[in-house]
């Protein structure tokens, strides 16, 4: 529905300041740019290091005494090593599907209940509304909410990991706000034309919130594929584990391994640093290639949720 | 009904007031004051009131009904009785304020609430400003492709699990990681900042600007966009240099976010890096690291002592709730809206 306008491009970099504005000093220029690539290189060279290393066969690990800063000769072994069968390769499984069928549950209970309260003056709205926002205030604690799981059964079962945090009141706000803000004059002649709400919902709104429906999944998705909270109290069986909580092991003892490879680095085949990188770079990859891809619509989305919250 | 009076006349109301009128057979049955009735309000309305329903039942199951459950914290929960916590709860017997009174003599819950507020105040100190500076830095460029690069590339740490998190700043700053790899080929060993309990909350405070500063700087970048350039444009007319107008423009627009972001960091006090320290508590032991909510969970999950640490728990919800009320009252004595309108 917006409308991009054309503008023409400047014929200098210089016209984007406005015409009031003193130009800005050399000095300055350069300390802001320094400051800025030194940010950047505070995020980016730690995940350098860490990629590079996974990458890297052992002998050069070997060499460079541990982490290695520049690649010197590339093998994809210890990827290989890590997802022909075994823990990880199995945890691996369980993250992606607890991400792909969380995500799928999350959004299609908040995008139904985004819409069912997005029109003020309806049934219960109000008492709904409040229902939903009052729970952003407090927190029945761990120990209750441990009971009741265990309660219901949920121990080391899958559900465990998406029922609990399967709702998130902030998203649904995010995307009730974004449903307000679509005009009605269309929701109107859909009605008028007899459309119910489940297809109001999803021949006009849906098609229109791509954007929110976009940033809102990614939200959800990267809450499920970084939890290990809910995994570590609620999950015994170690073959139901997902991928954080395996790597959370090697983190806590720096030194243990994925079941099954430990002889292979005793032989000297494989590296233990190579291996533990290849897995935080497997626990890393989903985020990082998809955030991108949904980035620009970050601050859309956070500007209505910001407003309508 | 007063309410509804008030509501404007929507088109869907309309349509249903029409046909209660083709009903009812009277001219304009809507004539008298009050509108339609809540009946038809709610055959009206019940598709959407369908739809909420899926939400507010999970929340219902999962974040109210647990509420209740707190009662184990006025008892000697015996979780040995059944796996089922209704009857468990049944037959453990109720001890009063007992669990209540042990906290207060309990030396370890008193240095876990220490641990608590100090490290919320470094976080407040040290975590705080860095997204503004860094909005005001991003804000402050340009290039349009310079703008969006850095600004995709400091984002990109929130989307990190805390396990991730930990484990990066293990590989650089532990006694295997890769500054203490530099150091001892020069000579220096015994290099390891994971484990050092002095500077552990200082440590916690590193991590959590690596993750989350660079995202947070969203809210003030959007604060920032929403100011009229026309303020900037006649500020420098009357010869207003580039601090005056960052001191007299640009700071009062981000003000309210400030406090709105100040009043909800407040509330949430006694929350700080659960996840965060529960990975790394092993590493510099239970006297530096402990704070509520891990003690919560060590003495309830890990030793079984549930009603001992519910009371921990329920006495740091009713804390948090006081304080995002305080908060907020706060916030409005300033003339700032904070979280919820006066």
């Amino acid at each position: 529905m917006s409308v991009t306008v054309e503008r023409p491009r400047p014929l200098w970099r210089a016209s984007e300041r406005p015409a009031w504005e003193e130009p800005p000093t050399k000095a300055g220029l350069g300390a802001k740019g320094l400051i800025i690539a030194l940010c950047c290189l505070v995020v980016l060279g730690p995940l350098w290091v860490v990629i590079v290393t996974s990458l890297s066969p052992r002998h050069v690990i070997d060499s460079a005494g541990g982490l290695v800063l520049w690649p010197e000769g590339i093998t994809f072994v210890n990827y290989k090593e890590l997802l022909s069968g075994g823990q990880v390769s199995r945890a691996m499984l369980v993250s992606l599907g607890v991400t792909g069928f969380g995500t799928l549950f999350s959004m299609v209970v908040s995008v139904l209940a985004a819409y069912g309260l997005s029109r003020p003056g309806s049934f219960a709205h109000r008492a709904l509304l409040m229902a939903l926002m009052t729970t952003m205030f407090f927190s029945a604690g761990l120990i209750p909410t441990y009971l009741l799981v265990q309660t219901l059964g949920l121990t080391d079962s899958y559900l465990s990991l998406i029922l609990p945090s399967a709702v998130s009141v902030f998203n649904v706000l995010v995307l009730r706000g974004f449903f307000m803000n679509i005009s009605q004059e269309l929701t109107d002649s859909a009605r008028i034309d007899g459309a119910g709400d489940f297809r109001i919902l999803w021949t006009i709104i849906m098609p229109l919130s791509r954007a929110v429906i976009a940033v809102i999944s990614l939200f959800y998705a990267v809450a499920y594929w970084s939890a290990w909270f809910n995994a570590m109290i609620y999950i015994d069986d170690p073959a139901k584990l997902p991928l954080q909580n395996v790597l959370m092991q090697l983190v806590q003892k720096n030194t243990a391994l994925p079941t099954g490879l430990s002889q292979r680095v005793n032989a000297g085949e494989l590296s233990a640093l190579g291996l533990q990188m290849a897995m935080m770079v497997l626990a890393l990859i989903p985020v990082a290639v998809a955030s991108p891809f949904v980035q620009r619509h970050f601050k859309k989305g956070m500007l209505t949720g910001a407003v309508k919250g | 009904m007063a309410l509804q009076a008030q509501r404007p006349p929507r088109t869907a109301e309309k349509a249903v007031r029409r046909r209660e009128r083709r009903r009812s057979g009277t001219a304009r049955p809507d004539a008298r004051k009050g509108g339609i009735t809540w009946r038809i309000r709610l055959r009206r309305d019940r598709t959407l009131i369908l739809m909420t329903l899926p939400a507010i039942g999970l929340l219902l199951l999962f974040n109210y009904l647990p509420l209740l459950g707190n009662v184990v914290a006025f008892q000697d929960y015996n979780p040995y009785v059944s796996t089922n916590g209704i009857t468990a709860i049944l037959h453990s017997p109720m001890v009063g304020l007992e669990q209540f009174q042990r906290m207060v003599e309990d030396a370890d819950f008193w240095n876990a609430l220490q641990n608590t507020l100090v490290l919320f105040l470094i976080q407040l100190l040290l975590f705080f400003p860095v997204p503004i500076a860094l909005a005001l830095l991003i804000n402050s460029v340009v290039r349009p492709r310079v703008r969006a690069l850095s600004q995709a590339i400091l984002y990109l740490p929130h989307f990190f699990s805390w396990v991730l998190v930990v484990t990066v700043f293990q590989q650089m700053f532990g006694g295997a990681g890769l500054i203490a790899q530099i150091l001892q080929d020069h000579g220096v060993d015994g290099f390891d900042l994971m484990t050092d309990a002095g500077i552990f909350k200082y440590l916690l405070t590193a991590q959590m600007i690596w993750k989350d500063a660079g995202w947070a700087v969203i809210v003030f970048l959007a604060a920032l966009a929403s100011v009229s350039p026309e303020l900037y444009e006649a500020a420098a007319m009357d010869g207003a240099s580039r601090w005056r107008r960052m001191w007299h423009v640009t700071l009062p627009a981000l003000r309210p976010v400030i406090a709105l972001l100040l009043v909800l960091r407040v509330g949430d006090a006694l929350t700080v890096g659960f996840e965060q320290i529960l990975l790394q508590r092993k590493a510099v032991g239970a006297g530096a690291s402990e704070v509520l909510d891990t003690y919560v969970w060590s003495t309830g999950i890990q030793n079984g002592d549930f009603s001992y640490a519910a009371a921990v728990g329920l006495v740091k919800g009713v804390v948090g709730i006081c304080l995002v009320l305080a908060a907020n009252k706060f916030a409005h004595l300033l003339g700032e809206q904070g979280v919820y309108k006066k």
